[in-house]
């Protein structure tokens, strides 16, 4: 029933102990924002459940199944992407070839066909750029083609870090409402990392809200928004 | 005129076999950033294996492709058995970067040395594919040869294969993306590891070619192809070490100068020439003379 189930995680990073005893659960369906300061765990969180870090103990599982210490490339062929931070995009590939690399390894290559329309038509700019190099783009453009990448996996569950992270305003404005419209067109679980809690609570169903490695609360978004304790300790303002 | 076309003909031949072990060089450092040593070694393991059919058979067109496939499997196996294995082990501090690059440098020792046990250290003259008489015109004969020809042709028809490989395939999407951004390639389902055995084969099978296009025009023992490896260093260098193309031009440009430099200077003087371009190329311009703009880490 349960979508992705988190169960007293334990994950290091470099010497540090980065999650510490960490459980949650996201409903299938749901999009959830984990929200932290920098340096809370929030990324390390998000490579363990890609495949990129070891998990000391604990365990996490998306319907049914554990998905840690797993090879990451294994991970997305079961449908769990991960959309890393700065802007993971090739720069030395071109904007065609940096979405065909999750093509590449896909049996339907009519339904890769198919996303690669769907992604282009969502961030119509990158039709206009497709022969262009990666690097030629803009930080809003290499964040759309980064997602855009990850959806032609064809994703159940979409891991994303920080898509805000150096945007304009305006840019962020439009990537999110891009990620809200995608979970639905897709029926996507999203768990998505932000150190922008706002926009994140905005558009996200449940709020998880960890400091120094550990849970701290996790509610209803709405709930958190509006919890004067919380919003003065960890969405700063 | 008739010298200075004559020389830049025999430098584009030796050029072009420093191309494809520059070529063999430049695939492994992409896909794994290993400086392999090994090289030398896994060349001249494939063209005894080659030698060892040719004695069998006299059918150089026969060993040639045992000769590469021998090349590919050698370093396949050489990726997994070793590299995989110290990257994943080494992956922290200082010993990271040398430690396989060390690894390397033992492996050319040891398949030298079991290369020697097995068809001993004499010289040995390798079956010659076509003629090494020079080409005639009238009542001049060139020193360029139809076994020069060969090696200007097989050469340019292996670089065309590997860059249509590399720019039209999956398979070398795959190649470049693991060896631009291992980890972005991961996250979007590519079998790295794999990949970059993939790498490892073709690198083994360009090497396992320029050790049996070059053999017959010199002589084979078990350390016949280490001056290679150095040349072919030289050229990757020129070429600034991540680019096919540059291998391929790097190639040529040490070869077309050190056929002028044996030509017109001094024949005792190619090799200190080609230490010497080598160092100036590092001195003037680190990053190669074709070489990309972004340094790499990964």
């Amino acid at each position: 029933m349960s979508g992705l189930v988190i169960t007293n995680l334990e994950v290091n990073h470099g010497a540090i102990r980065a999650v510490r005893n960490l459980s949650f659960t996201v409903e299938s369906g749901q999009l959830a924002a984990v929200i932290g300061a920098n340096g809370a765990g929030k990324t390390t969180l998000l490579r363990a459940l890609s495949g990129l870090k070891h998990v000391h103990a604990g365990n996490a599982t998306w319907h049914e199944t554990s998905i840690i210490n797993k090879k990451p490339e294994n991970l997305v062929r079961s449908g769990i992407v991960h959309v890393s931070d700065g802007k993971a995009v090739i720069p030395e590939l071109s904007v065609k070839e940096n979405l065909a690399l999750s093509g590449i390894w896909r049996k339907d290559k009519k339904d890769v066909a198919r996303a690669t329309t769907e992604v282009l038509d969502l961030f119509p700019i990158l039709a206009a750029r497709l022969s262009q190099s990666a690097d030629s783009l803009s930080g809003g453009e290499r964040q759309m083609l980064a997602i855009g990448r990850a959806l032609i996996a064809r994703p159940s569950l979409l891991l994303l870090d920080e898509p805000s992270l150096g945007l304009a305003p305006l840019i962020i404005e439009q990537i999110f409402s891009a990620i809200n419209s995608l979970r639905h067109t897709y029926d996507l679980t999203v768990l998505l990392v932000e150190q922008n809690a706002t926009s994140a609570l905005q558009i996200a169903d449940i709020g998880i809200i960890i400091n120094l490695g550990e849970l701290v609360t996790v509610g209803p978004s709405h709930s958190l928004l509006n919890d004067p304790a919380l919003r003065a300790a960890y969405l700063g303002y | 005129m008739e010298r200075f076309i004559n020389t830049i003909l025999i430098g584009i031949s030796g050029g072009s076999i420093y191309g494809l072990m520059a070529l063999a060089l430049v695939l492994v450092w992409r896909s794994t950033r290993v400086v392999n040593f090994a090289q030398a070694g896994q060349a001249i393991l494939s063209t005894y294996i080659g030698y060892v059919v040719i004695s069998h058979t006299n059918n150089y067109w026969l060993a040639f492709p045992v000769a590469v496939i021998s090349g590919a499997l050698i370093g396949a196996l050489v990726d997994i058995l070793l590299i995989r294995i110290m990257v994943k082990r080494a992956h922290q501090g200082p010993v990271a970067a040398i430690a396989p690059v060390i690894a390397t440098l033992g492996l050319l020792g040891l398949i030298r040395a079991v290369v020697g046990l097995i068809w001993g250290g004499d010289l040995r003259q390798f079956k010659l594919p076509v003629t090494n008489h020079g080409f005639t015109f009238g009542h001049t004969t060139i020193p360029f040869a139809p076994i020069n020809l060969l090696i200007v042709v097989i050469t340019f028809l292996v670089m065309l294969i590997f860059a249509l490989i590399f720019q039209r395939t999956n398979l070398g999407l795959a190649l470049r993306a693991s060896a631009y951004q291992p980890e972005i390639a991961r996250l979007s389902g590519i079998r790295v590891d794999l990949t970059r055995t993939i790498g490892w084969a073709f690198a083994g099978s360009a090497g396992a070619i320029a050790g049996i296009l070059v053999t017959p025009t010199n002589y084979l023992a078990p350390n016949s192809l280490d001056l290679l490896l150095v040349s072919g260093f030289v050229a990757a260098v020129i070429g600034g070490l991540e680019s096919l193309v540059g291998a391929a031009v790097g190639g040529l440009i040490l070869g077309i100068g050190l056929a002028f430099v044996l030509e017109y200077v001094s024949s005792s003087l190619a090799f200190p020439a080609a230490f010497m371009v080598l160092i100036a190329v590092l001195l003037v311009k680190p990053a190669g003379l074709i070489g990309s703009k972004r340094s790499r880490n990964a």
